[in-house]
């Protein structure tokens, strides 16, 4: 294909040529190019079809505002949808595909919505689709949501990488056109640093995209000119392609920066894009305007564009939309682009709106042929390719209202402009600031650098502005031509028409904000960057208010879309979260063990063994050969808290039910921590390993909560306290060696004795192992077997598993997992985390002893609230199944014989259910109404989602060895 | 946002962990007459000011430091950072 509307000029580098294929078709264009300039250079003005009634569309405009020219770029795992042709950088072999139409989109099936138009204004989902109900969720959603769509994701994983960084800047400013490149000139050169970013991959602006000169230079040339300058500047950080995309608080905005979006492929090791969080001291948004269009019947052909944005199409990027050329504007900005094409030999007529001439029609069903204008009463039809559109401009106000700013009206420029302090630290400049003219632009911008260094402390440079045009603009406003009886356009992404909003309207919806919700407008990925005001404008005109009286609509971020990818970063996959390991992983992995995920920890599972096919038979395994012998396990993960002072013992009376102050040192107490509200927060033993000294250990789930909340209590509740903390959780390998020979086995190891009489029960020590290596030593138990956690520093962990199971081959010791500690804390009655649900007391566990009404813990009080004392309520109780084959489901609820199985007669629910090797059934805790009332009944546990329930026994929590004698052997 | 840590100097928000109002350090004592009450008031009456909001945050990725923050609810405008253990002996809190 030849690049038919190419003509002389523009910033493209035509010496080298780029290939590209858009649906199928090779292209050729050139370095510098978009997507969008090089489909309109090859004569491709058709580039995709509207969401709702699939009209065939070409861009409006060349920038990032473009709601029409959507395609799915890239193939494969790289396909990316909805990718705004206006902004993309060619690069040979770039592929794309035009979405939202089927079979082609020359010939679109679903065109027919077109004709069908009257059935989908504004709320049809809430009319038309009403009745049958049922028909919506079934029927009518399925069809309406494929009919309207945008583009398509791959399904497939990303396979690039995207980062996130952090930068720090005195001054940040937003845009790099005349007025942000005058900011970062004058900041620059005053030794401030600076980063300038703008969204294009070419710094200038809309100096890029004029004719006018600038300090004698072309206007491109100066802006080559001041970005060399600034490359030269260390203190400047140049940063195109990037998009601030939020302003968020104290000086912080959110940027994304596409590394590699102009390459086929992100170059090896480079990311596709980077999610930065910039730290400035200040801020300038010279972010420039967006012009927006005029509403007229069939405003939306592909051919009518912006007249800004065909300007730029010709001086940027050598483009002719087409040769003849007819322009309506309602300002002197749009007769520039008359002007200039003019000058570049094309054929051009003006419809001046000022002088009472308007289009009000036009025809060309897939682009452009002719158009319809009305001027002195007199109508005349005329043929033309392209038709230019100004309605004035919109300073980009977004990033400056994005703290709920709301921008104000300015009836010279008939446009908002951001207001005054919404954002501290951040001044507009330029045609942000609704400074349209070059001159305004350079000047504003120096302006609010100087200011900038002055809030910084800096002194400005001498101000050395280039001559540049100081042109009026001269808008009267024009929103929309009236009187016909088709349809006009206001956002052409939602498919929002001139009657959609008289249709609102009519139906009452008064609100701009309900406007925005019933008919769309500005809700579509461009999120009504061309269309909003002029929505806002037609809303104000049919109720007769002025537009700010009307209102204007929440900007929010992000500016322009951003890839969920970008905003994940490299948390995804296995680094999703950190993944701790325990001391005895790398042991644990060379057995084979599963491991399961505990939080963040990874702890093993269960460790089969050569021929066990089956999870349970290692678990049974496990069991048996602890409770028979000695089994190890790895009880790291455990939150350890060293609590010093001289006020330690009073500090943990504070946050324990019951009373630390009075153990002795040497001795080990099992602790009840309640939250404030009463309820049981967290458990675990706590030892007293000198007269000032304790160390807490947590469960695994909260042990960096209830350090949280021990600082908390140190620092907020009870300043003066002689106590300190430090987590130890990793700074110690701990194990559990439990069954009647730990003793035989741990002696081997530890250099001193630790008979009975020596270290009794629920005694600890500090130790050495292995002829000298400093440990500690508790024994307690979670299995209701002998014994012992022995602790030494993390990194002879792995020595200590291995030498453990060395030294216990005489025992046949084996090491077991989580679910084998599960079995024996179950048939040993000890609560966990199904049982520490955050709805439970210390009564419903049976602990209500444990607390404490002689000292003030937290949660003493509210735990003796009536409802949580409630004579009826819920108590732990151990569950057998009457015919032990039956097997228990954890869940199931609690039924009388013969009650119904509805709310009211729900007696409670079984919390955890193992299968007990050792009573050979399945057994189970639970939390039952009167449960310490009701030993030996017999109810039924019902499992309601799966149909089935069991009859089972209540018993005793303490499956196994009630009276604890084996812990105390 | 960023708080300005008053041994620190300024910090990122992300390196905190928030809690809530500072009126948690009012905490009323547990062996009074009357602590039911006083308590169900301590810890589930709270005020919700469009404004000035004195605040508990944690530097938990930092030094573990409590501190209050005084910020401003509409704007996120912080006006004060204090330790919370100064805040909590100011207001008569020892042991």
């Amino acid at each position: 294909m030849t690049q038919s509307n190419r003509i002389p000029g523009g910033q493209i580098d035509r010496a080298r040529s780029l290939s590209f294929t858009f649906d199928g078709v090779t292209y050729q264009g050139h370095p510098g190019d978009t997507l969008a300039s090089a489909l309109l250079a090859n004569g491709q003005r058709l580039m995709g079809r509207s969401f709702k009634y699939h009209r065939p569309r070409g861009p409006i405009s060349a920038g990032s505002e473009e709601p029409n020219a959507l395609v799915e770029l890239r193939g494969g795992a790289r396909r990316e949808p909805n990718t705004r042709a206006t902004v993309v950088e060619l690069f040979d072999g770039l592929s794309a595909e035009s979405q939202n139409r089927w079979p082609s989109l020359k010939f679109d099936a679903m065109a027919v919505n077109d004709r069908l138009s009257n059935f989908f204004a504004a709320g049809f989902y809430y009319k038309t689709f009403m009745w049958p109900k049922a028909f919506w969720e079934k029927l009518y959603e399925p069809i309406i949501r494929r009919a309207a769509g945008l583009g398509s994701l791959s399904r497939e994983e990303d396979p690039d990488q995207y980062d996130k960084g952090f930068l720090h800047c005195d001054l940040l400013i937003i845009g790099a056109g005349p007025a942000g490149l005058m900011a970062a000139l004058t900041a620059g050169r005053a030794g401030a640093r600076v980063i300038l970013a703008d969204e294009d991959f070419r710094m200038g602006g809309r100096l890029n995209a004029e004719t006018h000169e600038v300090g004698g230079l072309a206007g491109a040339d100066w802006a080559a000119q001041a970005v060399a300058e600034l490359r030269s500047m260390a203190n400047v950080r140049l940063m195109p392609r990037t998009t601030i995309i939020g302003a968020m608080d104290h000086g912080i905005y959110a940027a994304v920066e596409r590394v590699s979006d102009h390459l086929p492929v992100p170059l090896p090791g480079k990311p596709r894009q980077i999610l930065w969080r910039i730290y400035s001291r200040r801020a300038i948004l010279a972010g420039g305007a967006t012009e927006r269009p005029i509403a007229f019947e069939n405003n939306d052909r592909p051919g009518i564009l912006l007249a800004g944005s065909l300007r730029a199409y010709a001086n940027r990027w050598g483009v002719a939309v087409g040769r003849r050329v007819a322009v309506f504007t309602n300002n002197d900005d749009g007769l520039r682009t008359a002007s200039d094409l003019k000058a570049k030999g094309l054929e051009v007529r003006v419809i001046d709106a000022r002088k009472g001439e308007e289009v009000v029609d036009t025809a060309g069903r897939l682009g452009l042929s002719s158009v319809t204008i009305r001027s002195g009463g007199r109508t005349e039809t005329f043929a033309c390719e392209a038709l230019a559109v100004s309605g004035g401009w919109n300073p980009n106000v977004n990033i400056a209202s994005h703290h709920r700013g709301r921008p104000v009206w300015n009836d010279a420029i008939a446009a908002f402009v951001p207001g005054q302090g919404d954002i501290p630290g951040l001044e507009a400049a330029g045609a942000a600031a609704g400074r349209f003219s070059t001159r305004a632009a350079l000047e504003t911008g120096a302006a609010a650098a100087e200011g900038a260094l002055a809030d910084l402390g800096r002194s400005a440079p001498a101000r050395d502005l280039p001559t540049a045009e100081d042109g009026p603009y001269a808008i009267t406003p024009k929103w929309y031509v009236g009187g016909g009886k088709g349809r006009a356009w206001i956002d052409q992404q939602n498919d929002v028409t001139l009657k959609d909003v008289k249709l609102a309207h009519q139906e009452n919806y008064t609100s701009v904000e309900h406007l925005k919700r019933y008919t769309t407008l500005g809700m579509a990925t461009d999120q009504g960057k061309t269309g909003n005001v002029l929505g806002l404008a037609v809303m104000a005109s049919l109720t007769g208010k002025s537009i700010p009286q009307t209102g204007t609509t929440v900007y929010r971020p992000p500016y322009t879309p951003v890839a969920m990818g970008t905003l994940a970063g490299r948390s995804r996959g296995q680094e999703f979260k950190p993944k701790r390991l325990t001391p005895s992983h790398k042991w644990a992995s060379e057995q084979g063990a599963v491991f399961v995920e505990v939080g963040q920890w990874l702890r093993a599972q269960w460790l089969p063994r050569a021929g066990e096919t089956q999870w349970r038979e290692s678990v049974d395994r496990e069991v048996l050969a602890t409770r028979k012998s000695v089994g190890i396990c790895d009880v790291t993960t455990l939150g350890k808290i060293d609590i010093q002072g001289t006020d330690a013992g009073a500090f943990l009376d504070k946050v324990y039910a019951n009373t630390f102050s009075t153990l002795a040192v040497g001795k080990c107490r099992y602790g009840l921590m309640l939250r404030e509200d009463g309820i049981v927060y967290d458990d675990g033993t706590t030892a007293r390993l000198g007269q000032n000294e304790y160390v807490m250990t947590t469960t695994t789930a909260n042990a960096v909560l209830v350090f949280r909340n021990l600082e908390y209590a140190r620092q907020c509740l009870y300043p003066d306290m002689d106590v300190q903390l430090i987590s130890t959780t990793e700074a110690w390998a701990q194990f559990s060696v439990a069954g009647p020979n730990a003793r035989k086995l741990l002696q081997k190891l530890v250099d001193q004795d630790i008979s009975d009489a020596e270290l009794p029960y629920m005694g600890c020590r500090e130790i050495t192992v292995c002829g000298g290596l400093r440990a500690r030593i508790f024994r307690i138990s979670f299995s209701g077997e002998l014994a012992y956690e022995i602790a030494v520093p993390t990194r002879y962990g792995d020595a200590l598993i291995r030498e453990l199971v060395e030294q216990g081959r005489e025992f046949d010791a084996v090491v077991y997992g989580t679910e084998a500690l599960g079995v024996m804390r179950v048939e040993k009655g000890h609560v966990a985390g199904n049982e520490l649900n955050g709805q439970s007391t210390a009564l419903n566990m049976g602990l209500g002893k444990m607390v404490s009404k002689k000292k003030d813990s937290i949660g003493m009080v509210l735990s003796q609230r009536e409802g949580m004392n409630d004579p009826n309520g819920y108590r732990l109780v151990g569950v057998k199944p009457v015919d032990p084959a039956q097997k228990l489901t954890a869940g199931s609820h609690f039924l009388e014989k013969g009650a119904a199985p509805v709310i009211a007669n729900d007696l409670g629910w079984l919390t955890s259910v193992v299968y007990s090797p050792h009573l050979g059934c399945s057994i189970a805790l639970g939390y039952l109404k009167k449960g310490d009332e009701r030993r030996g009944q017999r109810l039924r546990a019902a499992n309601l989602l799966a149909g089935a329930e069991v009859e089972v026994e209540i018993v005793s929590p303490h499956f196994f060895d009630p009276e604890g004698e084996r812990l105390r052997g | 946002m960023i708080i300005n840590h008053p041994i620190l100097g300024p910090r990122d928000s992300q390196e905190f962990v928030y809690l809530g109002d500072a009126a948690l350090i009012d905490r009323p004592d547990g062996l009074a007459e009357g602590a039911l009450d006083t308590f169900h008031d301590y810890l589930y009456l709270r005020d919700n000011p469009a404004g000035l909001h004195r605040e508990l945050w944690y530097h938990e990725q930092g030094d573990r430091s409590w501190l209050v923050v005084t910020r401003n609810t509409l704007t996120h405008e912080i006006t004060q950072v204090e330790l919370a253990r100064d805040v909590a002996r100011a207001r008569g809190r020892s042991k």
